[in-house]
């Protein structure tokens, strides 16, 4: 309980740390803005329970906010995506369910499940973050252009980070 | 009432999701005014010491360009020292400055935070409300204008960049006087599109576009870019007009904070030109 809680502090600090500092700085054009703070909520244990899950993504979108002055915005779209979670954990649940203290990732759910689970997953964040940023459908599909090059840049990213730092449970 | 309380302990998920997603979209609206903008920003302490931090990293990267435009800038105020001067008129050594106010003073200050891909970018600087910087004021650089004022703590200010949905400037050609309304259109972070120009006004390619002194915001006169294209829709009577930002927002390192000392003045007097309509 302990090592989880501890788990999940390192985390934040290192993909918000990283997300404010780094990320945030980087600018290719106007299209592509990757958010890999979104792994955060990505890598919540399936049995992690809903509504602490919800509260902990208003946290962490605040923090991001905080950050690129854009108050409510990160917070919307994570808390919609960290609301959507229990239903895409449910369509993509394997014949024979989760185990119990399942965690999503690629080495233990392998890569065709997390391509799906993250790419629909960070879709949801995206939209809801790209139209409450534009808030208004004047520009809609300059946004839209916007969520699909910013949503392949963010899964991008989510690989390679996964493939560096993703630990199995079993191997430990 | 035992089947409400039943409805709200089933549901209590969707309506935490519900009553989270409302306090968002409050803060959102909130933000979006100037007036009662929220605390939370980067203008708070903490959130600007790390980005200090960070910006020390980034002045390194940045030396180079920095050295040129601040060389540059030397070399313009060089140029407008009363040595570079020569004396062709004696009248003007006469004109006594008493009759003259200063209007404008600057304040320097740098910038510790700087975004240009979003569609609403901001800009944080390490001037506050001790240095007397206040919300609305102007924001320019050697080069051009960059934004205006939105909050301000005791030792930072954050800046609502030109590049913003919500930006609009008033902007006039330099060589004719026709004035129009200046916004971003979000997506290329060197162009921004100048409204409100009628039909029948003779400009070119190149024709220099600066501020007007209407908002009470940027002095006149300062230079905010030239025209790249323009195009008229059929019907229509005004031209939308593609204008080149001289602002190189990418490598922004010094600015200056325009006080406006003759601001109330104007402002109180227009209002109460107004209220006297009504």
């Amino acid at each position: 309980m302990i090592t989880d809680i501890f788990t999940l502090l390192v985390r934040f600090i290192f993909l918000v740390g990283l997300q404010v500092t780094i990320l945030n700085n980087i600018q290719l054009n106007g299209y592509i803005n990757p958010y890999l703070y979104v792994l955060f909520i990505l890598l919540l244990p399936v049995k992690f329970p809903k509504i602490p899950a919800m509260l902990i993504a208003f946290f962490v979108g605040v923090t991001i906010d905080i950050f690129t002055n854009t108050i409510g915005i990160h917070a919307g779209a994570t808390v919609f995506m960290a609301y959507a979670r229990p239903f895409v954990l449910k369509i993509f649940s394997p014949r024979d369910g989760y185990e119990t203290d399942a965690t999503p990732n690629i080495k233990d759910l392998g890569l065709q499940w997390w391509l799906a689970y993250s790419s629909v997953m960070v879709l949801i964040h995206h939209f809801a973050l790209f139209y409450l940023e534009a808030f208004r459908l004047t520009e809609f599909f300059s946004t839209f252009l916007r969520v699909v090059l910013s949503t392949i840049a963010t899964l991008i990213l989510v690989l390679i980070t996964q493939f560096l730092f993703g630990k199995s449970k079993r191997e430990r | 009432m035992k089947n409400l309380f039943l409805f709200l302990y089933r549901n209590n998920y969707s309506i935490i999701f519900f009553l989270l997603e409302i306090l968002c979209l409050a803060l959102i609206i909130r933000n979006n005014n100037f007036q009662n903008a929220s605390a939370f920003n980067s203008s708070n302490k903490i959130v600007g010491s790390v980005m200090e931090v960070v910006n020390y990293m980034n002045e390194y990267i940045n030396l180079k360009a920095t050295n040129k435009n601040l060389a540059q800038e030397n070399a313009r105020l060089r140029s407008l020292m009363p040595d570079a001067y020569y004396e062709s008129n004696v009248l003007r050594n006469s004109v006594s400055d008493t009759i003259k106010h200063q209007q404008y003073s600057f304040i320097v200050a740098k910038v510790i935070n700087n975004s240009m891909a979003r569609r609403n970018n901001y800009l944080t600087l390490d001037k506050g409300s001790m240095q007397g910087v206040k919300p609305e004021m102007g924001v320019i650089t050697s080069q051009g204008v960059v934004g205006i004022i939105k909050n301000v703590s005791a030792h930072y200010c954050t800046v609502m960049s030109m590049l913003h949905k919500d930006m609009r400037i008033s902007a006039k050609f330099k060589n004719n006087n026709y004035f129009g309304s200046l916004a971003w259109e979000g997506t290329d972070p060197t162009i921004a599109v100048l409204k409100d120009i009628a039909k029948h006004v003779v400009f070119k390619t190149g024709d220099t576009v600066v501020t007007t002194s209407y908002s009470a915001v940027f002095p006149e006169n300062i230079l905010i870019g030239t025209v790249a294209n323009a195009d008229i829709k059929p019907g229509e009577n005004f031209y939308n007009i593609r204008i080149k930002l001289s602002t190189n927002f990418s490598n922004l390192t010094y600015v200056y904070v325009v006080d406006n000392l003759l601001k109330s003045e104007q402002r109180k007097l227009e209002e109460a030109t107004v209220n006297n309509d009504h």
